[in-house]
């Protein structure tokens, strides 16, 4: 297995670092380094988690001896093969790209020389993998927008995007969970809840999931919104292997 | 009010809410893969410190009351210890000590006064405030949880006790100099390499003044420095990661920061700096030193 560096982050984390690049490659190669590391005995219950190119392992409190764990650490990667493909899950996210969820499809359509039809199709058509979550509770940074669509950021970002909008930034789609300032184009909505504290499992997107949004009309929107209140709405999610 | 056996749970009646309080306890641990930040008491000492002189577990969740004061009436029979920063507090008008067990009777006043010492004071009570738990953890997060601070008339729900007659604590040895302490321990960052000799050198020996903006998110400062470092891909960041923008801002994280970040991170707090920073007022000056 490859890394680049294994390294404490201050005294109650460990950072290993992997080359940094975004890819599919190199989050399957971090994905598996995260299942050996889970299955290792440290010294605390730590967590560990993802981002393109990184993987932290957080101890809750001061690491007591933080040389012995670095090479408990390093032992386990070395020892480490790449394992076989995992499964893919594919999950359906109901977009509704209409006019009044999408404030700045027109401007992003106008920008790119492309028609409103043309840009939803090619956001809506790729599966997009996923990296990690950061920056809000259930934020998925999403991996393979077409680069004829990448816009850059509005110049003044709103104070309020509403909860669910989906938007543009550079090269990177995504979708806000909750009600946020952001400075992406908005481009549609999706009535999906993405973050939920109070359920067990309060996002069901893990890293190395792949998502695809599913255009919906304003009454579908409307339907899906109120199975998601009643608590009854059902993720779409396709499954394949290789 | 209600007779302690038939109804365990006791109230505090927030008459003023102060500037900025919250519920914290040691934090959230094991939700960072959903984008939550970990949040948890600023000062860890302090409410270790609390905690252990009233007998309660190491996660009970406290008070931890920022610079002003709330005025808090309790409506049942407890104990309560105050620590971290001195705030003048007072039961029913008494001043009481920091770091000490009070027996609190149902309709005693807890009111707070002029700052002495610290930013930051912590209000332990007997078996811990019993805020709802949420992805394992009673801290107050907005997004988690829905409270943002403490509000006026707001109740917060305690479960009685009867007085305890003697606390055997005099043991405990209770460390308050780093209240005065300008000196934050910290580490080398990911991209400390990533700084050039000069800025290497002078990002420990620049005095930097706490800046007004300063919160449970992050610490920030009057000064910059002056960088040309390229952001990087979002990396992970823990409480204690220092971020510098390309403004030449330097972004201490802090217990409610978010779990990802894009920005350069080129120290990181030990448990120890993140104790000494979290006490101090905007205003007041620090200055970062190198653990190795």
């Amino acid at each position: 297995m490859k890394w680049k560096s294994i390294s404490r982050m201050g005294d109650r984390g460990i950072l290993i670092e992997f080359p940094q690049e975004i890819s599919e490659k190199i989050l399957q190669t971090i994905l598996e380094a995260k299942v050996t590391l889970s299955k290792i005995n440290l010294e605390q219950k730590v967590e560990i988690t993802n981002t393109y190119d990184s993987l932290l392992i957080s101890y809750p409190s001061a690491i007591r001896d933080v040389y012995s764990e670095l090479k408990v650490v390093s032992n386990a990667l070395r020892a480490t093969n790449i394992s076989k493909n995992i499964d893919k899950r594919i999950f359906k996210i109901p977009v509704c790209y209409e006019a009044e969820y999408a404030p700045d499809l027109n401007d992003v359509a106008e920008l790119k020389n492309i028609k409103k039809e043309e840009l939803i199709s090619l956001h809506s058509t790729p599966v997009y993998l996923v990296y990690f979550t950061g920056f809000l509770p259930g934020f998925l940074y999403l991996g393979g927008l077409n680069q004829k669509i990448a816009t850059a950021r509005k110049n003044t970002p709103r104070k309020i995007v509403t909860k669910g909008s989906v938007g543009i930034a550079e090269d990177q789609t995504g979708i806000y969970p909750q009600e946020s300032p952001g400075g992406w184009q908005i481009i549609g909505r999706t009535p999906l809840d993405l973050f939920n504290a109070n359920s067990k499992i309060p996002s069901p997107f893990v890293a190395g999931d792949f998502v695809r949004f599913q255009p919906v009309s304003n009454l579908e929107y409307f339907q899906i919104e109120e199975e998601v209140k009643q608590g009854i709405y059902e993720f779409e999610i396709i499954k394949s292997n290789g | 009010m209600n007779s302690k056996s038939s109804n365990p749970m006791g109230e505090v009646v927030v008459k003023q809410p102060g500037l900025f309080s919250t519920i914290q306890d040691f934090g959230r641990f094991g939700s960072r893969k959903y984008g939550v930040p970990e949040s948890g008491i600023m000062d860890r000492y302090a409410f270790k410190i609390c905690n252990l002189i009233l007998g309660n577990s190491e996660n009970d969740a406290v008070l931890e009351i920022t610079f002003v004061g709330p005025v808090l009436e309790f409506n049942a029979a407890t104990n309560i210890c105050i620590g971290g920063a001195n705030l003048s507090p007072k039961i029913n008008d008494l001043k009481i000590d920091l770091n000490t067990a009070y027996q609190i009777k149902a309709g005693d006043i807890l009111s707070f006064g002029k700052r002495k010492s610290g930013f930051r004071s912590y209000l332990a009570i007997k078996n811990g405030f019993q805020s709802p738990e949420i992805l394992g953890s009673r801290s107050w997060f907005e997004a988690v949880t829905g409270n943002h601070r403490l509000q006026k008339n707001q109740l917060l729900h305690y479960r009685a006790s009867e007085a305890i007659k003697s606390f055997s604590h005099s043991a405990i040895q209770v460390d308050t100099d780093y209240l005065n302490s300008e000196m934050i321990e910290t580490y080398e960052g990911p991209e400390f390499g990533k700084l050039p000799e000069s800025l290497q050198k002078l990002i420990f020996q620049k005095k930097l003044m706490v800046h007004g903006d300063s919160n449970r998110m992050a610490v920030q400062f009057e000064e910059s420095i002056q960088n040309d470092l390229k952001g990087i891909h979002t990396s992970p960041v823990m409480p204690g990661s220092v971020q510098l923008t390309p403004s030449g801002q330097l972004i201490v994280l802090m217990r409610d920061c978010q779990t990802t970040g894009g920005y350069p991170r080129v120290l990181q707090l030990s448990e120890y700096g993140i104790q000494v920073i979290s006490q101090k007022i905007p205003g007041e000056a620090v200055q970062f030193y190198r653990k190795r």
